[in-house]
């Protein structure tokens, strides 16, 4: 049973990492005013970034390339739908699209025709000294790769950063209201477009998880909708990067509950597994929008000045 | 985007969009470019299987638009309405799952009546997809925009599940549906081509669809909604949340049918990626035609074209159809930007007017 | 009152712990125009949607015509003649005149929608009231003035004879409001029943037959409008003598600068030829010079949407600008950011304060130190004992209730928001203070209070440029008065010898006089 047990926050760890990284990123973002639904193909593109930069030159180069993917996926996202003010969910959709495609696409060009499963390096668990070593939870929590340990550590960091800082205070007021920072003195496309990055780069690295800790290669498509999870996860989070991290660990639960039944339950088809993490994000958004946690302007565009 | 939303399509806005399209393709060629393959030959056999003949017209193109018509149809009626329906992807497959099921279980005994009912099986089914995200909307606030993309996934596992469950076909061995008899295939315009009377129907709709929003009160009221629902809320007489309800469903069936088009008139079977991302092209289409139902004839056919060429350009040359994605993506985004970038010129021009004005002075 | 058209007793509305109608009554007579006045947040707006059907009491009555039909929704209102114009326009824009009136009723012919039909009864409906527009037109081509009388003309088309009206003339220029009241008194004279919320007492004297005070939620008079005078009034509204901004104007004891403005002084803004453009249009602000000394206040009159706004804004550093230049005790600003200028001592009360002036979601402490956070932060992190201690300071200098540090603004009454705004923007150290409408929609109370503030500014030799609709206020508080046609200023006089009367027909346009400045 404890193995059982064991196994189950590892795997649950484990799903909840790239989730987590995702949903903190778009979190930031919409703390920001700014809802990127391009964070799904800054996933697959940090995913097949880390993939390249994994071939190349190791884990390192795999996790910058993932993080520099994801970085200029969101900065298209950036340039169109707060620099030149389009509508953000479209313009996220396409980025979205069109980083699936190109993806997939590079990747056959990359990797062969038939794009055969590569091999890459993957990040191997990084056991922490004496935490874990602590039953039940020490193999749970502190024998993960590297980029868990970021997720944990970054969901602390960032309301550190929101709540006390200077910057926090303007990038928190632009996602309320973009036009009482301008009157400030504030810069609020600047703060928008800094969102964004942050956001690409945390998506970014959600994809290079994927591939270097999970996975182990790339396949097409297989941010499998995690970009858009990440925004019910927003919401369960209710907007807070503790309530994210939170709400990340919870859906990676859902979908390492999987394993869990899979062997004991065979009469169930796998694909209820599957959807159970897509089911749980219908069942969650319906209480998103109840209280006043979401952002005010979120998805609003800044007034053009022309108007 | 509001003056898209808006509905402001005009010939002018489409020859803009097709100019684009030309510009894109230059940087499609670039891409091809890049990949290392050869881009006279990817070209030639994009055209070739597009528009190089009457047979790529009538058995790849316009087979290709079929689905894409109707899936943009139903893009384009809900956001005119200013229902964000992204979920045509889903509403086509659970369409084509149902009319598969119809095809396959029910043909002995419906005989001649197979393909309506298969239809309005898909229909149903599509309407059946989308109530889940509309109810969201109407009873919890719910975006659309993500609950409709989460149904397109739960789509894409109900049609996994099928096709190795309750659907797949007799030998167990493929993840697939058995062929459908030929009672339940959609009959060909012609013996000798693979168009189908689905891309007629998906044709008469587009035109009906595109006269009821000009000339009945209900379709007066979808625009007024969609431009501004409090105005039409205030009126006391519009049920605004009634109203969009019925579109999104009405957006569903249109979709669900694409589905029930595509298994009934082309693959006759279910499988797994059924859809090559219709529901999201789509997307692309209804913009292109400016939300106009009857634009999005013309601008189905044009994706439908690049579609077909793209299939062609990756048998022929082994170019991956995943830049034409690529390239269908930077048209949407295109288009999007299109309206901003001339408000840009017309403020720049304002300011240059506004100097000159003074120094005359 | 037998004959009453439309009666509330006793009403009771809350919003969460919020009371907006604590015990709200009022009976308007069939055939009157009943004017119904108060300070902002008095619960005018509530009451007029608890008659209209948008709002369902949680006690009291409403009747219309003797008949109960407390808690009736908006369908039923219409139904029984009880229509309101609502304060921010409900049109599709895209739509014409005509489709915008039949929207949820359209005339059809079989299933095909009619729509000569619909613009015939459009243009008898215009022909019976005579409110004229023209049924084909697109209704985001029409001026406020019109798309007002698009939104009364919707009202009666649905066949309301009981008419309420939410603040009507806030967005109406002096010939726009002479119009809409020509209109009013057609309609009671066809014998319809006009409800008007105002907090404008000279028309509440102009127009009404009677008038209902309403504060802090409750009618505290109704009273027949012969019977009463403006400061009666203005006692009721707040519950004490208030000194009205228009006395000091009627009565003549305006009180200038502690000197009157000497030409010796320095000069602390000086604004030469400023141009900002608009796209399709001739530019909003269009070559406008002038000059604010230190211990002056320039009051910039005229109707709204003539400059004003865009001239703030342009010289706050929100809007570019295309030409001309902007000194600051003779420095050259015109390339300067909002931040720069804020730094070299613009202070800027944004016209909008609810989008502009705050965040509405932040506390009254983060929203006093919004634009000086760098003031108050160490290497990038924030002080928040500081932040308090400013907020405790700020809060009681400018009296902004609740007294509470932690409360979010959007909890605050109008009054109180905008002493926010005022109190950040005051007590920072500036040379030019940009005031744009500093107390729209402040109730009575707080008017009085942030004009003693602007007058001890100015005292303490500061420069402020004063922009608002209200003639009154401009006449109130400035030293030099200066309007704004079509984006210029076209006469500049000196107090003394600015009024109503000499500025009206430069406000609209019929006069233009050579600069004086």
């Amino acid at each position: 049973m404890e193995t059982l047990l064991t196994a189950f926050l590892a795997s649950t760890v484990r799903t909840a990492t790239p989730l987590a990284l995702a949903s903190l990123g778009e979190g930031m973002c919409e703390r920001a005013g700014v809802i990127n639904l391009g964070m799904e193909g800054t996933i697959i593109a940090g995913a097949f970034g880390a993939a390249v930069g994994a071939a190349a030159g190791g884990t390192v180069l795999g996790i910058a390339g993932g993080a520099l993917a994801g970085l200029v996926v969101s900065c298209v996202f950036g340039i169109f739908a707060i620099w030149l003010r389009t509508d953000q969910i479209i313009t996220g959709t396409a980025v979205t699209l069109g980083a699936l495609g190109l993806t997939s696409a590079l990747y056959r060009v990359t990797f062969g025709t038939q794009g055969v499963a590569l091999s890459i390096p993957t990040l191997a668990p990084l056991p922490l000294p004496l935490l874990s070593s602590i039953p039940v939870l020490g193999s749970a929590f502190f024998s993960q790769p590297v980029l868990t340990y970021i997720a944990f550590v970054l969901a602390p960091v960032c309301s550190w950063f929101l709540f006390r800082t200077r910057t926090g205070l303007i990038w928190r007021a632009t996602g309320e209201s973009p036009e009482a920072v301008r009157s400030a003195g504030g810069r609020p496309v600047q703060v928008q477009l800094l969102a964004t990055s942050l956001s690409g780069l945390l998506g970014g690295l959600a994809g290079a998880c994927l591939v270097l800790s999970q996975v182990g290669t790339f396949a097409d498509g297989m941010s499998a909708g995690r970009g858009f999870i990440a925004i019910a996860v927003v919401a369960l989070g209710r907007w807070h990067p503790s309530g994210i991290l939170a709400a990340s660990l919870l859906f990676g639960g859902s979908s390492a509950l999987q394993y869990l039944f899979q062997a004991a339950a065979t009469a169930i088809p796998y694909q209820v597994f599957l959807a159970l993490p897509y089911m749980m994000a219908l069942v969650v958004l319906t209480s998103g929008r109840r209280g006043h946690a979401a952002p005010a302007a979120l998805g609003g565009k800044l007034e053009n000045s022309l108007s | 985007m509001s003056a898209i939303l808006r509905g402001h399509a005009s010939t002018v806005r489409f020859l803009f969009g097709g100019s684009v399209v030309v510009v894109l393709l230059g940087v499609l060629a670039g891409t091809i470019a890049l990949g290392g393959f050869p881009v006279g030959a990817s070209l030639q056999s994009l055209v070739r299987g597009s528009i190089g003949s009457p047979d790529a017209l009538l058995s790849a193109t316009f087979v290709r638009a079929s689905p894409l018509l109707l899936t943009g149809l139903a893009v384009a009626l809900s956001f005119r309405s200013g229902v964000f329906n992204i979920g045509a992807e889903g509403q086509l497959v659970v369409g084509a799952a149902a009319a598969t099921f119809v095809a396959i279980r029910a043909e002995q005994w419906l005989d001649v009546w197979t393909v309506p009912v298969e239809l309005a099986a898909a229909a149903a089914a599509g309407i059946a997809w989308a109530i889940v995200p509309a109810w969201l909307r109407r009873r919890f606030r719910v975006p659309e925009v993500i609950t409709t993309i989460m149904m397109n996934f739960l789509a894409t596992f109900l049609v996994s599940y099928l096709v190795r469950g309750p659907l797949q076909e007799p030998t167990r061995v493929y993840p697939q549906s058995s062929t459908f008899a030929e009672l339940a295939r959609i009959p060909t315009v012609h013996p000798m081509v693979r168009l189908h009377w689905g891309f007629v129907l998906a044709i008469l709709l587009a035109l009906f669809l595109g006269w009821a929003l000009r000339h009945t009160a209900s379709g007066f009221r979808i625009i007024a909604v969609g431009v501004n629902p409090r105005a039409a809320e205030e009126t006391g007489r519009i049920d605004v949340d009634r109203l969009t309800w019925l579109v999104f469903l009405g957006s569903g069936a249109l979709a669900g049918l694409a589905g029930g088009i595509e298994v009934g008139g082309v693959t006759y079977a279910l499988y797994d990626n059924v859809s090559p991302g219709y529901g999201y092209t789509a997307i692309a289409v209804a913009l292109l035609a400016g939300l106009q139902p009857v634009m999005v004839v013309p601008s189905a056919i044009l994706f439908g074209g690049l579609s077909a060429g793209a299939a062609a350009m990756q048998r022929d040359v082994a170019v991956p159809a995943g830049f034409v994605e690529f390239v269908q993506a930077l048209i949407i985004l295109a288009l999007l930007a299109a309206p901003h970038i001339v408000a840009f010129m017309q403020q720049r021009l304002a300011r240059l007017q506004a100097v000159e004005q003074q120094g005359a002075r | 009152m037998t004959d009453s058209a439309l009666e509330a007793i006793h009403i009771v509305k809350r919003f969460g712990s919020v009371e907006a109608n604590r015990d709200a009554n009022l009976s308007v007579g069939a055939g009157e125009i009943h004017a119904v006045v108060g300070e902002n947040g008095a619960g005018k707006s509530t009451l007029m949607r608890v008659l209209a059907g948008l709002f369902v009491p949680d006690a009291g009555t409403v009747r219309v015509h003797g008949r109960n039909v407390t808690g009736w929704d908006t369908r039923r209102a219409i139904a029984a003649g009880v229509g309101m114009v609502h304060q921010h326009f409900m049109l599709v824009p895209t739509l014409t005149v005509a489709e915008n009136l039949v929207l949820g009723q359209e005339p059809t012919r079989g299933v095909r929608l009619d729509l000569a039909a619909a613009s015939e009864s459009v243009n008898s409906l215009c022909a019976r009231t005579g409110l004229r527009v023209d049924p084909s037109r697109r209704v985001d081509a029409l001026s406020v003035g019109e798309a007002q009388r698009v939104e009364i003309l919707k009202v009666l088309y649905r066949g309301a004879r009981i008419l309420i009206l939410d603040e009507p003339t806030a967005v109406l220029s002096p010939p726009e409001v002479r119009e809409l009241w020509t209109v009013l008194r057609t309609l009671k004279a066809r014998g319809d029943t006009v409800v008007v919320i105002t907090h404008k007492l000279d028309e509440v004297a102009e127009i009404s037959d009677a008038v209902t005070v309403m504060r802090a939620g409750e009618t505290v008079g109704c009273l027949r409008t012969q019977d009463a005078t403006p400061a009666a009034i203005a006692r009721m509204m707040v519950g004490r003598d208030v000194v009205l901004a228009g006395d000091l104007v009627r009565h003549g004891d305006h009180a200038p600068g502690a000197a009157v403005p000497d030409v010796a002084r320095r000069v602390a803004l000086e604004v030469t030829d400023l141009v900002v453009a608009r796209p399709r249009q001739r530019p909003a602000v269009d070559g406008v010079s002038l000059v604010v000394r230190e211990g002056e206040i320039v009051g910039i009159a005229g109707v709204e949407g003539n400059g004003q706004t865009e001239l703030i804004e342009a010289l706050a550093g929100l809007r570019p600008t295309e030409a001309g230049s902007v000194r600051l005790n003779g420095r050259e600003i015109v390339a300067f950011d909002v931040r720069a200028r804020a730094d070299v001592g613009i202070s800027h009360i944004p016209e909008d304060r609810q989008r502009r002036g705050l965040v509405l979601e932040y506390s009254i402490a983060d929203n006093l130190i919004l634009g000086l956070q760098h003031r108050f932060a160490h290497r990038g992190v924030m002080q928040r004992d500081r932040v308090r201690r400013n907020a405790d300071r700020q809060i009681e200098a400018f009296d902004i209730r609740p007294p509470r540090p932690d409360v979010p603004a959007r909890a605050l009454s109008g009054g109180n928001q905008q002493k926010i705004v005022v109190a950040r923007e005051m007590g920072r150290d500036f040379s030019v203070l940009l005031a744009a409408q500093p107390t729209r929609g402040v109730d009575v109370g707080a008017i009085e209070f942030i004009h003693a503030r602007l007058r001890a500014a100015r005292d303490g030799g500061r420069a402020i440029l004063l922009v608002s609709a209200d003639l009154v206020e401009v006449l109130a508080l400035a030293d030099r008065v200066a309007v704004m046609y079509e984006g210029r200023i076209v006469v500049t006089l000196p107090r003394a010898q600015a009024s109503a009367e000499v500025l009206g027909p430069y406000m609209t346009g019929a006069q233009r006089g050579a600069k004086l400045s």
